[in-house]
């Protein structure tokens, strides 16, 4: 096998083994990115000399003898929403196109005590607002399984990376889906944590109450290690967790005998796609074979979730992207005085979909609507919350699909944003609810596009849904596929 | 007609945090342009706001001074408005929760005590401030954006519509001043814009219940502009109702130099704020213990205070609000008390010479040169008799000018009072004899002839003789 195509902990363990140098990894994935970038699109900005420089003293580290951490030296790609000191920052707008942050995000100090290998900024949708990174005002990115679909989005770049080889890693951003949707779509695994585990210090808002960093990874177990080494308390992020971090590590074993996993009946309605509904029916039924008890559950609001969903994330947008207004950085259209320069800036330098969204939250908000749409919204949120709570007294775990439908084509829904919104029916309820959810691919369609399987759990047991996961993934092979065929093409 | 005012008062008082209320930047009023900003003051991609948990402190402590309820339950929103001065867009502010509700301060009419409502106290950040080229932003080409008081901490307190002369709104801003000084959480510096006010106005036919048109003048930072503005603006309204016009709800602005007030906008085009909940911040949750502890922890206002004075001390009310209306002057009161010195007599020193020193050099009662307990001392010699009263103001202005004690000063310039009769006796007889026209006149039944002649004593004498004795030894002498 390829060294781009192996997981980190098998690229750890040769490390360790000085079988091979992070160097002679970082060039093998390097290589691989020249390869596949004409077609994939899965980067914004690549930062091959800090990737070399990173790579250099790692094996420098490890040639002195000294103990590497688990990602040390490993090549990973980090969302371009994710603020990195002195690297372009454009969270894939023609807003932020020349944005260097003058400081790094929470994740990323993090990181660097890990002294991972950061290859580069990944495309994703115009301030993560979409779900098949067609948004991006650069370019969109392609699916690694077939050129001519999407990834899925808005970490469509994140996913396309690691499902390409043009990284082991990644990190996400996750509002209604971004991280578990495109995981779905490339075939590989990706997790939002409980609402506050991770801190959004840094993280360019675009939902302050819904988005949560998270790892894109090969297999579980990369999940596991990469979470635990981006969770944890933030002073910086009020709301973020002071719960104690389990370590997760712990979950990577084979059990979920007498795991009670609940099926939401409203999840599994007349019309879903039956190649996505036998993939996912085939991987519960390999869960109860494996010891999991099954019961179908309700989540009687279910139905409100897309609603709320789209009433909430853009009123919050609304307001988190006023700041930009090209006084003090990013983007400037001059204009005869500040109001034009304002309006200008903002009507030719946010994308289509940003702006659609713009509208709609400030009309959710307007004096005389806000009881209505908002308010509303807020009330119907708790509902959803509440369907969770209860089903929790009775089950551990949630399984749904990620996704009602496998990777689409390049353009098929960009006239038709309703119907773009309504794909996000699986994934949203766990932003509104705050819940910890995990993709991990559990088949194909005909057309040999994967097929993601979710996992929910209650809040803040990131470590049972890991477990599960992990579970399940080691049962069959899925995990083990890359979409080595088509990218090279 | 004869109309009424209705007038109320938003005040917007800076708190003497040491750094910012979401970030750890400097406050410091008067530094170079943008060298206290971080990334979160500036409000770049990415950043969060932490709530400074003094900045919520001293929220508690003014509305427990203001006699407000405390929201145990408190949250911060988002008011969204665009100008260039502002950041994010929005002002991180409080909506629906503040912090603090249902208060009210007692103030000193013409007709007496007065109380004034306050309808609530919320937190906010300050935005930044624009430095144009020009003049105005209307004559300036460009404009500099200067971030440094960008999220320095504010409360606003908000009044109910309960005064209604332009000398009541005076008199409730230097209260609310003199109450956040005494519990040491605003430096109230008017003229560096720490405590400034939205004034609102309207009128009514005097002794109705109607509310008519208001009128909003914002941004108004000396109590002499508080008096001014309202005054004019109520003539202004006056004048248009009389001539059967109508009051445009409308901003308007204070023009000091040329004392008149200016439309800013009208209704039509007032904002609309879209308030949503900060997703950004949690809720603030305060115990009844925690509020319990700030209440035990302030000191004593300026109402108890004055009470105090007035009971202990046997001070007039007119004085004893004087003195207790800066905690600073309060404190020297009482530590020139603590001297020894005679209250009744302090208070007259403070209120004086004291004061009027003060003013004139513009020195604060905390910097003054002559500290308490050096008046302290004065004011003894002067119950002692030690010295008169018209020497003690000669020793008062030494004392202004150098450090020395009173008692050296005294001795230094011989000022110590004549008191020996004998000493007297032989001076009283030479005035008499050198001046006999006022001693003829004060025999003949011209009994006010006689300061003639004391003038005379205490001019030989520079003014050392004691006023008393010289009264007495002349009275015997020309009996």
């Amino acid at each position: 096998m390829k060294l781009y195509n192996k997981s980190a902990h098998e690229l750890h363990e040769m490390l360790v083994g000085k079988e091979i140098s992070s160097k002679e990894l970082t060039e093998a994935v390097l290589v691989r990115m020249d390869e596949t970038e004409d077609r994939i699109h899965a980067y914004i900005t690549e930062t091959r000399d800090i990737a070399l420089r990173q790579a250099v003293a790692a094996d420098e580290r490890i040639a002195r003898g000294e103990q590497i951490s688990y990602f040390e030296g490993i090549p990973g790609v980090i969302k371009d929403n994710i603020c990195t000191k002195g690297v372009k920052t454009t969270c894939a707008s023609k807003m932020l196109e020349n944005f260097v942050p003058p400081y790094d995000a929470t994740v990323m100090k993090r990181l660097e005590t890990v002294r991972p290998v950061i290859l580069g900024k990944a495309n994703m949708d115009e301030f993560a607002m979409g779900g098949s990174t067609e948004n991006s005002a650069f370019y969109p990115t392609r699916n690694p399984w077939n050129v001519e679909c999407v990834p899925g989005g808005s970490s469509g770049g994140s996913a396309a990376a690691v499902a390409a080889g043009s990284a082991i890693w990644a990190l996400g951003s996750d509002t209604g889906g971004s991280i578990r949707q495109p995981a779905s779509f490339c075939g590989v695994v990706g997790m939002k944590p409980t609402y506050g585990r991770v801190s959004r210090y840094g993280l360019v808002a675009f939902a302050s109450s819904l988005d949560q960093i998270g790892p894109v990874t090969r297999d579980v177990t990369d999940c596991a290690h990469l979470l635990q080494a981006i969770t944890g308390h933030d002073e910086q992020d009020s709301t973020s967790s002071a719960s104690e971090v389990p370590d997760f590590t712990k979950s990577l074993v084979q059990d979920v005998k007498g795991l009670k996993i609940g099926i939401p009946k409203e999840f599994f309605v007349k019309g879903m796609d039956a190649e996505v509904e036998q993939a996912v029916r085939q991987a519960i039924d390999k869960l109860q074979a494996l010891g999991a008890e099954i019961q179908e559950i309700s989540l009687p609001h279910t139905e409100y979730a897309i609603s709320v969903y789209y009433l909430i994330a853009p009123a919050e947008a609304a307001t988190n992207l006023e700041r930009y207004d090209g006084v003090s950085y990013g983007a400037r259209v001059d204009g005869a005085d500040v109001v034009e320069m304002m309006t200008k800036t903002r009507s030719e330098k946010f994308g289509e979909e940003v702006k659609r969204r713009i509208l709609i939250g400030n009309y959710a908000l307007s004096a005389g609507y806000y009881d209505a749409y908002y308010l509303k919204a807020l009330k119907v949120r708790r509902l959803i919350k509440e369907d969770y709570d209860k089903a929790f007294e009775k089950v551990d775990v949630i399984v749904t699909p990620t996704a009602p439908t496998p990777a689409y084509r390049i353009g098929a829904m960009t006239n038709d944003p309703l119907k773009m919104y309504l794909q996000d029916i699986y994934t949203v309820p766990l932003n509104l609810a705050g819940l910890p959810g995990i993709s991990v691919p559990c088949g194909y369609s005909r057309e040999k596009l994967p097929i993601g399987l979710q996992i929910i759990g209650k809040p803040l047991d990131e470590a049972t849904v890991l477990r599960t996961a992990y579970t399940y993934e080691q049962s069959q092979e899925f995990y083990k596929d890359m979409a080595e065929t088509e990218a090279q093409a | 007609m004869k109309y009424e005012a209705v007038i109320g008062l938003e005040i917007h008082s800076e708190l003497k945090t040491n750094t910012k209320i979401f970030c750890g930047c400097a406050t410091t009023f008067g530094a170079e342009q943008n060298t206290h900003v971080c990334p979160v003051c500036l409000g770049l991609p990415g950043v969060l706001p932490v709530i400074n948990r003094r900045v919520v402190e001293f929220a508690i402590k003014a509305g427990i001074a203001l006699n407000c309820t405390i929201n145990k339950f408190s949250k911060f929103d988002r008011k969204n408005y665009y100008y260039p001065d502002l950041p994010k867009n929005f002002q991180t502010s409080q909506y629906d929760l503040p912090i603090a509700e249902h208060g009210y301060v007692d103030i000193e009419t013409e007709k007496g005590k007065k109380r004034i409502r306050i309808t609530r106290i919320h937190m906010e950040e300050d935005a930044g401030k624009l430095v144009h080229a020009g003049t105005t932003i209307k004559d300036s080409s460009t404009s500099n954006v200067d971030y440094n008081r960008t999220g320095v901490p504010l409360i606003e307190i908000v009044s109910e519509p309960d005064m209604s002369t332009p000398q009541e709104a005076r008199a409730y801003m230097e209260k609310i001043k003199s109450i956040l000084e005494y519990i040491d959480v605003s430096n109230c510096r008017m003229e560096e814009g720490n405590l400034r006010a939205d004034l609102n106005v309207s009128l009514r036919p005097a002794g109705t219940d109607t509310l008519g048109t208001k009128a909003e003048m914002k941004n108004i930072n000396s109590f002499k502009a508080v008096e001014d503005a309202l005054t004019y603006e109520i003539e202004r309204q006056e004048e248009i109702l009389e001539d059967g016009g109508h009051i445009v709800q409308e901003t308007r602005t204070w023009d000091p130099n040329r004392g008149i007030t200016l439309s800013m906008r009208t209704k039509e085009t007032a904002q609309d704020y879209r308030y949503m909940p900060e997703p950004d911040l949690v809720p603030i949750i305060t115990t009844d213990e925690e509020i319990q502890a700030y209440r035990d922890g302030l000191p004593e206002l300026p109402d108890a205070r004055q009470a105090r004075l007035e009971k202990e001390y046997g001070l007039s009310s007119y004085d004893a609000g004087i003195i207790t209306s800066s905690r600073a002057m309060a404190e020297y009161f009482d530590a020139v008390v603590a001297e020894g010195a005679d209250p009744k007599l302090s208070a007259n020193w403070i209120m004086g010479d004291l004061s009027k020193n003060l003013n004139q050099e513009g020195i604060d009662i905390k910097d003054s040169p002559v500290e308490a307990k050096r008046l302290g001392k004065m004011i003894q010699l002067i119950e002692k008799g030690t010295i008169s009263s018209k020497i003690g103001k000669e020793v008062f202005k030494t004392m202004w000018e150098s450090k020395d004690d009173p008692e050296k000063i005294i001795q230094d310039k011989g000022l110590v009072q004549i008191t020996d009769t004998k000493e007297l006796e032989a001076i009283v007889d030479n005035v008499i004899a050198a001046n006999p026209k006022p001693v003829a006149d004060y025999k003949s039944g011209n009994k006010k002839a006689i300061g003639a002649l004391v003038g005379q004593i205490m001019k030989q004498t520079k003014g050392k003789a004691n006023p008393q004795l010289v009264n007495q030894l002349l009275a015997q002498k020309l009996a």
